[in-house]
Formats: structure tokens, sequence, C-alpha cells
């Protein structure tokens, strides 16, 4: 593509031009197609959840969906905060107190997303006389990962703590997940 | 294509001849699979697993268009069109158990073909490309055998899919948005379904395009054999057609009879029951584990239990589940690089003493243990065990297999194929009379006899 002593061929500058205009008309049809992977609109819509905290007992879960995932709700009793509490200074995986993860101006309700952070199985530990695994928590049956009652990460493979969404008290009985 | 001596395609009749002037499609099958295509006389039954692959590749497709006629990829319906199909349509359970054991037996010949290939050193030069696509082949079979086994929607379904696309969360920074952009969403549902039976359905198609790159590229060099010595001349060949047509033929008789008798009496054997109990993404079955076929890989994705850390301290270099997100793909890209991992002149296991110890007390104790252990419970002495297996099929690849192609002396090697098979060279007259005699017995590589 060598310019001549006139300057640069009419020609080259044809070749140049063409595939360029083919090349950003190609890239931009792509964008589309790879686009059309993400999550739909109404996927993205159904995106916050409301739970009804009035009627879950002290110790006493409840499963709901959040995003397709399942969410538990739980709320701890005086035992279960002092052994979490207890257990801040313990060497762990991934630190975090118990008040980090319940949020501020929130005493017991626990909200954690009920997806192992190993690879997305549901632990066992919200529902009555489930396996709560060796530190009254949460167990995975999967691969056999451990999470405290405050679902943070004790033993097992799984990287991370179980995850706290988002959420806020709507109202008194209410939270609104999301 | 290969030899000088390999019969050409004479057009018998005139449709033939128009034919052959036209679009010589019959010249390229009688020089691929037939008479002219050239192919040494000693090949043994370890040779028949590429034409078994072909056929179930063939035998997935037949029935996989057919079930692809009765079942809607939707969460709402999908497990209820496969009890469709086993009920209300004609035939459709023995379509529907034929796809099934026919994905397990395609399987078990591919295990076999690349087995073979390890034995024998298939992958050494000049047939590395054949190798090469193999193993794109294997990795194009694993992907469409695992978005395949998604569509009924049982509980296995939902929870393998959950946990295999959970690998890609494990790559840092990008995992976590890859992981929702391949589902589709927060968790497998309707997107996903319906994009893996997409997939399902164009995968066998592109797996058939690397299927013919694969045999263009074995007819360059032309097949290997037990002996791993090179072709030298026609005596050490015989024609494709009729000689190993018959032997495959044969061998495609034997496993069709275990393919009927799992297909007809033991239907469910290499399934999970819990994959007849509809997803429910809110609970999690007792023990997730793949199809039998992906056990090896599945232990040494969970051998790794303990985070990847400096000494001393508590800063984690990489985490438990990327290193066996990593150590399992790792498992399989390793055999790409085999045919130069291995650096002995010879090819066949025969002549390689030490090679050979390694392979039968090494390499097939490891890989039985890991197909054990991928289907076990994670707990001990399970989770110790595949870490065992797992580090030596690592060092098997990376470390055993490198220095003994250097250190080892191998036997000596016959002069030629036509001479490990009669036990002295005949000459090229008595080619013909050798070649029907060939046909008699297959025991030529048993017991080859090394020159002088």
């Amino acid at each position: 593509m060598a310019s001549t002593a006139e300057g640069v061929r009419r020609r080259d500058w044809i070749h140049i031009a063409a595939l360029s205009t083919a090349g950003v008309g190609g890239a931009s049809v792509l964008y589309p197609l790879v686009s059309q992977m993400a999550p739909t609109a109404d996927t993205l819509a159904a995106s916050t959840t409301d739970v009804d905290i009035s009627t879950i007992e002290p110790g006493q879960s409840v499963k709901a969906t959040f995003q397709d995932q399942p969410l538990f709700v739980k709320r701890l009793t005086p035992e279960e905060i002092a052994e979490a509490v207890a257990d801040d200074t313990a060497d762990m995986r991934d630190p975090q107190t118990l008040a980090e993860r319940l949020g501020e101006g929130n005493a017991d309700i626990l909200v954690n997303l009920g997806v192992c952070t190993h690879l997305g199985c549901v632990p066992l530990g919200a529902g009555e006389g489930e396996d709560k695994g060796e530190y009254d928590g949460y167990f995975c049956p999967c691969h056999g990962s451990h999470y405290d009652v405050a679902g943070r990460i004790r033993k097992g493979p799984a990287p991370t703590n179980l995850a706290v969404p988002d959420f806020e008290f709507a109202s008194e009985s209410v939270i609104r997940v999301g | 294509m290969s030899f000088a001596w390999a019969k050409q395609y004479e057009p018998q009749t005139a449709f033939t001849k128009w034919m052959d002037e036209k679009l010589p499609l019959p010249r390229l099958v009688y020089s691929a699979v037939g008479a002219g295509y050239p192919v040494p006389r000693n090949l043994n039954y370890m040779w028949n697993f590429g034409v078994l692959a072909g056929f179930f590749l063939v035998l997935q497709i037949v029935t996989g268009v057919v079930l692809a006629m009765h079942y809607a990829s939707n969460t709402e319906v999908a497990f209820g069109q496969v009890e469709h199909i086993m009920r209300n349509v004609n035939y459709g359970w023995m379509m529907r158990y034929a796809h099934a054991n026919g994905a397990s037996f395609f399987f078990i010949v591919i295990y076999l073909h690349i087995f073979r290939g390890f034995y024998y050193s298939s992958y050494k030069a000049p047939r590395e490309m054949i190798w090469l696509l193999g193993v794109v082949i294997f990795l194009l079979m694993m992907a469409t055998a695992f978005m395949g086994y998604v569509l009924p929607w049982g509980q296995m379904s939902f929870w393998g899919a959950k946990v295999i696309t959970g690998l890609f969360g494990a790559i840092p920074v990008v995992g976590e948005p890859l992981q929702v952009w391949l589902v589709g969403g927060f968790a497998p549902g309707n997107s996903a379904l319906n994009r893996f039976f997409s997939l399902h359905f164009l995968l066998p198609f592109v797996i058939a395009g690397v299927v013919i790159l694969h045999i263009w590229a074995l007819h360059i060099p032309g097949s290997s054999n037990p002996t791993g010595v090179e072709v030298k001349k026609e005596s050490d060949t015989i024609p494709f057609h009729p000689y190993y047509t018959a032997k495959d033929g044969f061998g495609l008789g034997v496993i069709l009879i275990l393919f009927t008798f799992m297909l007809f009496f033991l239907p469910n054997m290499l399934g999970h029951p819990d994959n007849y109990v509809e997803a429910n993404p809110l609970s999690t079955p007792a023990l997730i584990v793949p199809e039998w076929y992906f056990y090896p890989f599945y232990a040494i994705l969970r051998a790794f239990t303990g985070d990847l850390t400096i000494p001393f301290t508590d800063i984690i270099l990489v985490p438990a589940k990327l290193l066996g997100v990593i150590a399992m793909f790792a498992s399989i890209l390793v055999w790409f690089f085999l045919p130069w991992l291995d650096k002995s002149p010879v090819r066949s296991g025969h002549y390689r003493p030490m090679f050979k110890k390694f392979f039968w007390f090494g390499l097939i104790p490891c890989m039985a243990a890991l197909f054990y252990l991928g289907g076990a419970k994670p707990e001990e002495p399970f989770i110790v065990l595949s870490q065992i297996a797992t580090a030596y099929y690592f060092l098997h690849f990376l470390v055993i297999l490198p220095i003994v192609s250097q250190i080892e002396i191998p036997k000596p090697l016959p002069f030629s194929i036509t001479e490990a098979v009669l036990g002295k060279d005949e000459g090229g007259a008595g080619a013909a009379t050798a070649a029907t005699d060939m046909s008699a017995g297959d025991a030529p590589d048993a017991s080859p006899q090394p020159a002088e």
C-alpha cells in the first residue's frame, strides 16, 4: 500500500475506506448479537421482593425468592446473636461482624441469599430440622461448605460469606429487598 | 490420497462417468473410506473406535432431530414434554432412551479412542493436527452433552446447569457479569433453557464439521498402526475396503449388541433418579453430580479445597474455587500439548517398557479412581483420594511423560510393518497372498518380532 510520487493512490484509499466501513458495520451488528444474551427486561423488572417479617418468630426462618434465587430471612434469637458476636473476632476467610451483616437500625433480622458462594447450591439450615452444619448456621451439601449462624463461611470450599442483598424496612413489618 | 500405490477410482457406467466429471463425490468417498485408501495391514481392534464414534454421532443427530420434533424448550412445559415423549409419542420412549444411552456410548467409544491415542502415541508427528482437532471435538462433545442434559428440566438438569455456569463466576472481576450473561438471568430459567436447546441443536453439526477436518488431516499421513513404524511400501498396506470396512463392521455389531442391551433392559442405569423430579430452584438435591462421563473432571474440580496463599501469611493468591476451575479446564487442555511433552521418537507403547508401566500402573488406575471419585460424596476419604489422583494425573503428563520419554531405552523396532506381521520381508510379490492371510487372524501386534 505504498504511496506513489503523486501521494496516496486512489485505489488504496478506496480499499481502506471500504474495509473500515465494513469493519465498523460488522462490529455494530456484533453488539446486539452479544447483548441479546443478557437478562431480558422482564427478568430485570422482577428485581425487588417484599417480605413480611411480622410473623417470623425468633429462631425461625422464611424462604422467599429474590431475582429467581432463594432468599433466607431469619429472626435471630438472643442466644444466636451472642454466639455470632462472640465469633466476630474469630479467624475467618471473609471477616465480617454481625453488625455489618445486619446493617444499621436492625437488631435481629438476618437476610441472606440462599446461594452457596462456591457453586450456587442452596444451603440447608433455613428449614425445620435441616442440617445446620458445624457452626449452627447453614450447610451446603454439594461440596461441604459450613456457614455460621450469621451466614459467614467458616469451613469448606466456598470463598465468601453468603451474600447479603440490599434491603430496607418498608414499614415496621415489611422489608423490601433489592 | 496418501500413498502412490493407492488405487484410483474408475467409473464403470455411463452415469458414474458423467457424475465423475460434474461432481466427483463417488471418487472422494472411494479415496477416503473405500478401496482407494491404503491402510496399514496390522491394525488391531483398538482402531475400530474412530468409525464407532462416527456411528454414534450419526445416531445422536438422527434421534436428536426426531426428539426435537416433540420437545418444547419452556420451563413451564419442558419436563412434561419429555414425559409426553415417553408415553404418548409412538416409539418416543425408544428414541429418548436411544439418545440418552447413545450419549453414554459415544463417550465410551471416545474414551477408548483417546486412550488408544495415549498408548500408541498417535499424537506424534506427523499426526499432531489430527490429535489437536480430536481434542477440539472432545471439548465440543462435552459442551453439547452438558447442554443436552439440561433440556429435560429435572432436578439434576437445573442444578447441574447452576453448578457448571457457576464455574464461570469464579473468574476474577468479569466472572459474575459473565455468568449472568451466559445464563440470561440470575439463575437458570427460560432464557437459559432456550439458548441451551438452540446450541444443543447446533453443536453436533459443528462437531460433524470438525470430524471432517479430523479425517482430512488423518488421510494426509495415513493411519498409524500398532507398531508405530511408518508405512514403507505397498505390502505394508491393504485397502480400507473391504478389509477394514469388514473389521469395523464386526466391531459395530459387537457394540450394537451392548448398546441395545442397555437400551432395552437397563435404560436408566447410567442416569440419575433425581432427574425424574421436576426442577425446583428452591431445593438442592442431596448430592449433585454430573453424568458419569464427566466424573473424572468433576473429581478434579472438587479436589481443591484450600486456597493458594503466600506461605506464613493470610494473603490469598488464588481462592480454592478458582483453583478447581483452572485445574479442571487444564486437565483437558494439557492434552493439546502432548505431541510436544512426549519426546520419545518411538510411537508404540509396545516398544517402550518404562512408558508402558506408567501407562498401565499409573495413568489407567488414576483415571479409574477419578471416574469413581467424581461420583462419590464430597467427604473423607474421597476428598483426599481425589487430591492424590489429581496430583498424579498432572504429574503423569507434565513430569513423568517428558522424563520417561528422554531416559528410557526402547526395544528394537521391526524394520517394517510387513516384517512385524510375517516375521521376515517377503517383498512385493507376496503382498497379495499376505493380505488375504492377514484377515484370518488379528494377532500381528501381539507378538511383534523385533529386527535382528
